[in-house]
């Protein structure tokens, strides 16, 4: 049986309508309007144990209200939820002992207090035992490169210092699943790299099951062999990275560099994107062998190279999509 | 034994933990501490000037006497940390942050992790300020001449002890009643509004501002049943014998009465607040 379970979740927001202007404002202290706003409709996936998910969709799509549900915070309006045969909001207590949870906007240190104290104080709370507290005090400082800054009150902390903290700090429990929303927002390349890496050893070596929610498509591309995108709190796809390109990024960018100036053929204008001095991007979405050989014959050429869309693209054309298609 | 009273003995034991760490942050504040016990002299002073003019005054006897307003004046004045008057900035900082959302993922009850960081909160700064402001009024005072104004021991030992059980009772109320502009943050995220609310209630009916024996009679009925009496005026007067020791075990039973009605009813609202809470943003 699969390790996490959602069946027709959904959640609704209750938010107050408010009107507009001072008229607006003072009816507003009297009588007010409710208004229902949908988070999630209707999304069901299963993640088995050991997975690396990649859960993505624009700002807004329902991702943060999933995870909350999923780590007990938020009781959805309907719908079943199991993580490792538990409901997360009814049996909290004994669910939240099993996870660990990274927002990457919020930190779980204390701010005022050395990293290591806040470290202590979960080992308190989650009743780690003090063997297993050191050794995986051992393991994520060498991991996390947390030595350097151990004793620093964390409000000194850069962000990339500290979201590798946050993610010893959530591992602290040996936690069977390992909730991480944007784990990278914010952090230069070298943190990304360190982040990514130390992600895919814990669910490579350790066997934690991760689900990762982010906007860097490079998180998704670099550590994810499946990928579930929603929008408007309903599910478009649930597949490979390479599924997802199949489907949506098909077409080719076909960079030329031309040997001196060239006329582009009325034929082939219709696939030009850009042309700047000698060089020009082309996109095809069909036949791309047959475009390349009618090229090389046309025009005399220097330079080609055939790549893929970027992953950005790929997505975009995700998002917008209306129908998406399951 | 059940999940719950695992979690119940668990966070009593991590109070100590919350408590010492709590205790060691407020230390750093050391300014703020010398202010507020400078403030409370201050404040103290004057209070006791306008009740030494009213009481040159009075043409009939109070039912509180000098010493023993003067009594209620300083312990006051030097416990008023415990007043719950304001509210965690910590637990307003976790709501306005939505870090709040860690919070429910620890394998805690909630209602008692907050219990244990209030009462932290509540206890600590007290008792960092606790001690100069008892050196002034019962040592320094009489050095300079002023032993009227003097807070004096209590009577005996058994007075000294009721004394400390109905604080006991002040405590847990004022923790209650923190927890409970806490526990209003769910609703309203902003803790001000709530907080300045209580304010003015705690402020007026536990006697802070004037001794409650001193309002007019007519509203003597009312305040004795209300649940602010329990924070200054009970312990207070049970210190300067203003209440005999024979209705002292009485007092204190009505501000236990009290934790226990408090003390379930919020943890009911807890309960209710944790199935609609919505942690806001991504």
């Amino acid at each position: 049986m699969a390790y996490i379970s959602i069946e027709n979740l959904e959640k609704h927001y209750r938010v107050a309508v408010r009107r507009k202007g001072i008229s607006g404002a003072l009816v507003n202290l009297a009588y007010r309007k409710h208004q229902d706003i949908p988070a999630l409709a209707d999304v069901s996936f299963e993640i088995n144990a050991g997975e690396l998910v990649g859960y993505i969709g624009p700002n807004g799509a329902g991702k943060s209200t999933t995870i909350k549900i999923l780590a007990g915070i938020l009781v959805p309006s309907s719908g079943t939820c199991e993580v490792g045969g538990l409901t997360p909001w009814k049996n909290r207590l004994q669910h939240v002992s099993r996870i660990g949870v990274v927002f990457g906007q919020r930190t779980q240190l204390w701010w005022d207090l050395p990293v290591i104290e806040s470290f202590e104080l979960l080992k308190s709370i989650y009743r780690i035992e003090t063997e297993q507290f050191a050794k995986n005090m051992h393991l994520y400082s060498e991991l996390l490169d947390l030595d350097e800054f151990i004793e620093t009150p964390v409000r000194q902390l850069s962000l990339g210092q500290r979201m590798r903290c946050d993610l010893a700090a959530a591992l602290l429990h040996d936690p069977e699943i390992l909730f991480l929303d944007e784990p990278t927002i914010g952090l230069d390349a070298v943190s990304k790299l360190n982040i990514r890496s130390f992600i895919k050893s814990l669910n490579k070596q350790q066997d934690v099951t991760v689900l990762l929610t982010t906007h860097d498509l490079d998180d998704i591309e670099e550590l994810c062999d499946r990928v579930i995108v929603i929008n408007h709190g309903r599910l478009l796809m649930d597949g490979t990275i390479a599924d997802l390109r199949a489907r949506y990024g098909n077409e080719r960018r076909i960079v030329v560099d031309f040997q001196g100036k060239a006329e582009i053929d009325e034929v082939h204008q219709e696939h030009l994107l850009t042309l700047e001095n000698n060089r020009a991007t082309f996109q095809v979405s069909t036949q791309v062998p047959r475009f390349i050989s009618e090229i090389t014959r046309r025009y005399e050429i220097h330079d080609l190279l055939v790549t893929p869309p970027p992953i950005e693209n790929v997505v975009a054309a995700l998002y917008e999509s209306q129908d998406g298609g399951i | 034994m059940s999940l719950k009273t695992v979690a119940f003995k668990h966070s009593v034991q991590i109070y100590w933990v919350v408590f010492a760490v709590r205790f060691k942050t407020l230390l750093q504040y050391r300014a703020a501490a010398i202010a507020g016990v400078i403030t409370q002299i201050f404040w103290g002073s004057i209070k006791l000037m306008i009740m030494a003019a009213f009481y040159a005054q009075a043409t009939v006897a109070p039912p509180i006497t000098f010493p023993e307003v003067v009594a209620y004046v300083w312990l006051g004045q030097v416990l008023l940390g415990l007043l719950p008057w304001n509210h965690d900035p910590e637990l307003d900082q976790l709501f306005r942050t939505g870090a709040v959302a860690y919070e429910l993922l620890r394998p805690l009850d909630l209602y008692m992790l907050w219990f244990a960081r209030i009462l932290a909160f509540r206890t600590a700064p007290t008792l960092l300020r606790l001690v100069p402001g008892l050196i002034f009024a019962m040592l320094l005072l009489p050095l300079i001449g002023l032993e009227e104004w003097q807070l004096k021991p209590p009577e005996d030992v058994v007075t000294l002890v009721l004394f400390l059980c109905s604080m006991v009772a002040t405590v847990l109320l004022s923790c209650v009643f923190t927890i409970l502009m806490a526990g209003a943050m769910f609703w309203t995220i902003e803790g001000r509004g709530v907080a300045s609310l209580m304010n003015g209630l705690v402020v007026v009916f536990s006697g802070m501002v004037i001794p409650l024996p001193l309002f007019p009679s007519w509203l003597q009925p009312f305040l004795q049943w209300q649940p602010f009496r329990g924070l200054c005026d009970i312990p207070y007067r049970i210190y300067s014998g203003n209440i005999a020791t024979d209705q002292a075990v009485a007092e204190i039973t009505f501000q236990f009465g009290w934790v226990a009605i408090l003390l379930a009813s919020t943890y009911v609202l807890f309960s209710f607040a944790r199935q609609k809470v919505v942690v806001q943003g991504g």
